[in-house]
């Protein structure tokens, strides 16, 4: 597939989080048991708070503590101290935008992903997101949608552009991810589970890979022909 | 005394992950590639945060953002330039370089790379 190799290679060896063994196998165990317990306990034991007092727009919000913002609709988020990335060490945290004001009014999707169902706040206007920053970088909406035949057992895939370029620029796959030919691309689910073809978006940004049906969407003995 | 060990490792590697990983926001990126080398906590990049105010195709297109985590050669030399982040942090779009903590956000240690609640740690990277 026409990859940039750069681009491949950056990414072959992810860093995940490693433990080295060693022959003091008693001292390391017993640190392993703690983290282990830190982690068990630290998930059973959330508080609930009083409620925060909410600004006007924002929707009210059932329960505070000092990690989760919990809300009426089933949804909860972190706070940005609490997340395991930001450092709560750092005093500018608290002029950082927190994930549950901006999501919580934003309508709600399966607890995958950012919990929001953005094709719906775009439709909606809940968000207004900027198409370009420099002037004459407009966006252009392509509505064709594209059937995947071949996907074995699985319901057919249709593949919607009006969607996906709404948000996108044709550039942005044609013609580095995708050739825009019909049949020239040949990929499988292994592919876009290792982050290629859909992948790219799927299960990184876009909505995850866990949401078979919203892509193999069509049944089998209705495929049309595109 | 093989198997304890095992599993005691297992449990200990689980409580790392969890702690360390699932809780993010779903696609959060994490960059590190420069800033602890350089003094400075690693750079978070709130996906959810961006994508309410622009559009993809705002950073992956006009800006030349490769769309995949670890692509992108970023320094501050070029931010200071005006390029990538430093096309809208620049005090006319967004807050300006000179607010090096809003941006270096993150914990000490932290790997590059995309981050969310939805990976199942299986085979691959989902």
């Amino acid at each position: 597939m026409p990859q940039d190799a750069d681009v491949q290679n950056s990414n072959a060896a992810r860093p995940l989080h490693r433990v080295k063994m060693t022959r003091a196998g008693g001292t390391l165990r017993a640190a392993l048991f703690l983290v282990a317990a830190l982690g068990l306990s630290t998930c059973a034991t959330e508080r609930s708070a009083t409620p925060r007092p909410t600004a006007s727009e924002a929707p009210a919000n059932l329960a505070e503590d000092s990690r989760v913002i919990r809300f009426a609709d089933g949804r909860k988020w972190r706070k940005l101290a609490a997340d395991g990335l930001h450092d709560p060490r750092n005093d500018m945290l608290q002029y950082l935008q927190q994930p549950a004001e901006a999501l919580s009014t934003l309508p709600k999707d399966g607890p995958n992903g950012n919990q929001v169902d953005w094709m719906a706040a775009l439709r909606l206007g809940a968000i207004a997101p900027r198409t370009s920053v420099r002037p004459g970088a407009n966006i252009q909406v392509l509505d064709l949608d594209i059937v995947f035949h071949d996907t074995a057992g699985q319901p057919n895939v249709v593949f919607p552009h009006r969607q996906h370029t709404e948000w996108l620029d044709c550039a942005n796959c044609h013609p580095a991810i995708f050739i825009a030919k019909r049949g020239a691309n040949d990929f499988g689910m292994l592919d876009v589970l290792e982050g290629e073809y859909c992948g790219r978006c799927h299960g990184a940004v876009a909505f995850p890979l866990t949401e078979c049906a919203r892509c193999h969407s069509r049944d089998q003995q209705t495929a049309g022909t595109y | 005394m093989l198997r304890a060990t095992i599993l005691s490792f297992a449990i200990g590697l689980a409580g790392l992950v969890w702690l360390g990983e699932a809780r993010s926001e779903y696609a959060d990126v994490v960059l590190n590639r420069n800033s602890e080398a350089a003094g400075m906590r690693p750079v978070i990049f709130p996906h959810w945060f961006h994508r309410i105010r622009f559009r993809c195709k705002v950073c992956h297109n006009e800006f030349g953002f490769e769309m995949r985590a670890g692509a992108n050669q970023v320094t501050m030399g070029d931010i200071y330039e005006g390029k990538f982040c430093g096309l809208c942090h620049n005090n006319q779009i967004a807050w300006g370089q000179e607010n090096c903590n809003l941006c270096h956000t993150g914990r000490p240690g932290l790997p590059s790379g995309i981050y969310g609640g939805h990976k199942t740690l299986g085979p691959g990277r989902w």
